[in-house]
């Protein structure tokens, strides 16, 4: 068995594609280009495939990652997988990077740590009332947001969850802008349990998801 | 109307706004981008629900393959958007665009509407108004795309008929392209080529193409030519008569184009099967590869649709089914493949196909699924053969419960053999059972639904004995729906009284252990009055769209009210169609449409059932329903096992030339 890990963009109709639909999409195109995935044990087995780092409906993302157990037979060589994964994938999923981790490697969720966008904003609003709104957010000592709800008929007896949004926040800053729209750059937290979302840093700055074109640029991990 | 590009730029501010905006989006493996500026004919075919729904149909699949094979055609896809997006997109005006280009549907020259059933008529005529094109063919001219359809709902298409210009009758992967090759050459005439021949009389029309008459008689020559393909009803060109009592008198054409009769297009041989299938990017309905093995039915039970309207019974060899599968799962990735027909178990190669599958795909981890298996130990066998989980449940349908009701709709099993199967599905590690029975059938009593308690609670003690306690029985019985082109089409549908009754005794008689589902009686009716309507009916769909209707295929959208209200606009009474037992000398609606079986068969098979006569599969002795001799010729040209009907070893004689186009 060898486990690879898989650097891709997800763009294009894509970014409708949900973290639970893109493992379906991996586990299909691997079929389809003829790869050997390595199965687990057991009374169902499921094919071995990890994603990293859920991102939301809607983004696009210059650089996923995917690890990927494959069966270490005859059928194929790492040198030549990245052409031969690649017909096998619908537009929009571009791999850059093929490479070969450690087997027994902790799980690739656990690995990444940090998430860095670029978020273009699509309504025009004066730069120096962004450079303010984040000279607020950065300033805060704590921004309590209420968590999501995690299921429609949940309801809470109490006071809903709330979160401190601020730790999440690593940086934010300005970039230039693209023509009209103004730009940023943000580095979030995206460990397991502590996952900065932007369009959560978007609204608190008064800025709806569906006003801005958020571009994932970069995951780090261990 | 907007440009593609228009379209995309407004889609990137909403569809975050919207639930599962992958369903709006395209992008998916083996989806076919064609040029649209360098091809000449553009296809969109529509499924008209949600794309969840819509993708797997496997209609649409075919045609999508037909099309797309050609080089002067593109075919594209298109569905309905959801409520929220439909909102949004009416909002913003955005026009129903095709998923592949993002053209709005109006740019297309064929609009293609797969129809399997009634529930879906206000989801076309919704389609329509998306798209911005006038829902009434009488108010569309050239500059609109031809709409067509097709599929099930075909055997009685004139509840719908002021809205769709052609309506398929019979199968479609040839006459769509007898379609697009009569909508290419008309195209040529009406830009004066001199290479394109004159069809029909629209030659002199296309002397002054900009006077608003001349545009409608272009539509119109466009229409004569297409009435000239056989299989292809053109509603326009026919008109309704109708009795002091409101049966119809006749349904006579207009034209001498226009056929008297519309007989049903079959292809000979099915063709190769598509398999390079759409993923879709998003979870659906039925995300699997589909390969049908077989079309048509032998065995005449004479509720259902399918058997009448797919007659003959085709078959494709294991060879080609097994190369087909493993082609599409290559194509496709999928971890699933069903194989589709009416019956499973009576294709001839079933054991041999389920061997090989076993061995070709067993270490694959591919889940293989047959539906439509015969209440018999080799179904359990051929189960038992595939590996399924025995989590998913084994299904049984044996329709009625007592020996009575069985003779009358010609689906013959005894008790002991419905409960010998179920034993052995137990006995193999199956825990529940699913039984589906019908409720409605022609005569039924109280007694004849207190039977299906009693088999139920039959099954579920040999389970439990069996499983030890841990056996379960889910009961599902639907209403019966006595349908247009069937043995049963003169009989009425039960009164609500009749249905509350009958569905009373059942949820009170059931033990616990069994889980009963039912068919709501608004749904019922509302299938009943669709599928039985004549052209009167067409006010009361239209009337019931504008006041809101559509999706009536979800029970949770369904809104039988509007439907009342509608039927009350218009003064009709949705009894006459329904609840009404039909004379025997009765002219339907339908009758203009032929399934090539015969009125006379099916009226000498509906006396039969009242006589509790049974009629054997007709494997064993052709019954004459009007197949053989209406296409004896395609028959004679194709002999051999690949058909079900007895052999014609004579040339017949030809027949009346049908009109040939060119």
């Amino acid at each position: 068995m060898i486990r690879i890990r898989i650097t891709f963009s997800k763009q294009g109709a894509l970014r409708y594609t949900s973290h639970l639909d893109l493992h379906s999409l991996w586990e299909r195109s691997a079929r389809r280009a003829n790869l050997p995935l390595a199965y687990s044990q057991g009374f169902h087995p499921q094919p071995k495939i990890q994603l990293a780092a859920a991102l939301a409906l809607g983004f696009t993302s210059q650089a996923e990652l995917v690890d990927l157990w494959l069966e270490d037979d005859e059928s194929w060589q790492l040198d030549s997988l990245k052409e031969k994964f690649q017909t096998a994938l619908p537009e929009g999923i571009k791999i850059s990077q093929v490479q070969e981790v450690e087997l027994r490697g902790p799980p690739l969720q656990t690995q990444v740590h940090t998430a860095e966008y670029e978020v273009t904003l699509l309504d025009e609003i004066p730069a120096s009332l962004l450079d303010e709104k984040i000279a607020t957010l950065l300033a805060a000592e704590s921004i309590l947001r209420e968590r999501r709800k995690r299921r429609k008929n949940k309801r809470y007896t109490t006071k809903k969850p709330t979160f401190d949004l601020r730790p999440l926040i690593l940086e934010i800053t300005p970039l230039p802008a693209e023509g009209e729209n103004l730009r940023l750059f943000m580095r979030l937290t995206a460990r397991e349990g502590a996952t900065g979302r932007p369009d959560d840093v978007l609204s608190e700055m008064g800025i709806p998801i569906e006003a801005a074109r958020v571009t994932r640029t970069n995951l780090v991990y261990e | 109307m907007l440009t593609p590009e228009q379209i995309e730029a407004h889609l990137e501010r909403v569809l975050l706004t919207v639930q599962k905006p992958g369903r709006y989006v395209g992008g998916e493996y083996n989806a076919v981008h064609k040029n649209w500026d360098e091809i000449q004919t553009k296809v969109a075919f529509v499924f008209p629900d949600i794309y969840d729904l819509g993708v797997s149909n496997v209609g649409l699949k075919i045609l999508y393959d037909q099309i797309n094979q050609r080089d002067d055609a593109l075919a594209e896809r298109a569905f309905l958007p959801w409520l929220d997006f439909e909102e949004v997109m009416r909002e913003h005006e955005i026009p129903l665009y095709a998923l592949e280009s993002k053209h709005p549907l109006a740019d297309f020259d064929i609009i293609g509407f797969t129809i399997p059933y009634e529930t879906l008529y206000t989801n076309v005529l919704n389609t329509l108004d998306l798209s911005m094109i006038p829902l009434k063919s009488a108010d569309r001219g050239p500059e609109h795309p031809l709409i067509i359809a097709g599929g099930h709902t075909f055997s009685n298409p004139e509840p719908m008929w002021p809205f769709i210009d052609a309506y398929v009758v019979g199968e479609g992967e040839e006459v769509i392209h007898d379609i697009v090759d009569v909508v290419q050459q008309h195209k040529a005439t009406l830009r004066g080529s001199t290479t394109a021949e004159a069809i029909s009389s629209s030659k002199e029309e296309t002397a002054h193409p900009e006077g608003h008459t001349s545009q409608k008689d272009a539509r119109r020559g466009l229409l004569l030519a297409l009435a000239q393909i056989p299989g292809v009803y053109i509603p326009s060109l026919y008109e309704a008569h109708y009795m002091d009592d409101d049966t119809i008198a006749e349904v006579a054409p207009l034209a001498p184009e226009a056929p008297k009769v519309i007989m049903k297009r079959l292809v000979a041989k099915l063709p190769p099967p598509p398999t390079d299938f759409i993923v879709p990017n998003i979870k659906i309905v039925h995300n699997r590869v589909t390969v049908e093995v077989m079309r048509g039915c032998t065995r005449g039970c004479r509720f259902c649709h399918a058997g009448f309207a797919t007659r003959p019974v085709r078959e494709r060899s294991v060879d080609e089914v097994l190369e087909a599968a493993e082609k599409a799962l290559a194509s496709t990735g999928y971890e699933e493949v069903s194989f589709l027909s009416l019956s499973s178990s009576d294709y001839t190669g079933i054991s041999e196909l389920v061997q090989r599958v076993n061995e070709r795909f067993s270490d694959k981890t591919i889940g293989v699924s047959l539906p439509s298996l015969r209440i018999e130990s080799v179904s359990v066998d051929l189960m038992e053969g595939l590996k399924r989980s025995r989590a998913t449940g084994f299904t049984l349908a044996p329709e009625a419960a007592t020996e009575r009701m069985r003779r009358i709709i010609n689906k013959f099993i005894t008790d002991e053999q419905l409960l010998d199967v179920s034993r052995d599905i137990f006995k193999r590690g199956w825990t529940t059972i699913k039984l589906y029975f019908m409720i409605g059938h022609p005569s039924e009593t109280l007694e004849d639904v207190q039977a299906i308690v009693d088999l139920a609670h039959k099954v579920l003690d040999e389970g439990k004995r069996i499983t030890g306690g841990r056996a379960k029985v889910n009961l599902s019985v639907g209403t019966f729906v006595p349908k247009p082109q069937t043995s049963f089409q003169w009989v009425a549908v039960d009164t609500l009284e009749q249905i509350n009754a009958k569905q009373d005794l059942l949820k009170q008689k059931l033990r616990r252990g069994i889980n009963l589902s039912w068919t709501q009686p608004e749904d019922t009716f509302l299938e009943a009055f669709l599928s039985r309507g004549d052209r009167r009916l067409s006010d009361v769909v239209y009337t019931a769209w504008k006041n809101g209707a559509k999706f009536d295929a979800w029970g949770d959208q369904r809104q039988y009210h509007i439907w009342m209200e509608a039927f009350a606009e218009h003064g009709i009474d949705p009894d006459f169609y329904t609840h009404r037992q039909r004379r025997v000398d009765e002219i339907f609606p339908w009758d203009h449409i032929s399934t090539a079986v015969n009125k006379k068969f099916i009226f000498r098979d509906y006396q039969q059932s009242l006589e509790g006569e049974i009629r054997v599969d007709c494997r064993e002795q052709c019954f004459a329903c009007g197949i053989l001799p209406i296409f004896n010729n395609l028959r004679h040209e194709n002999p051999g096992k690949g058909w079900m009907c007895p052999e014609v070893k004579r040339k017949p004689k030809p027949k009346k030339e049908i009109p040939v186009l060119n």
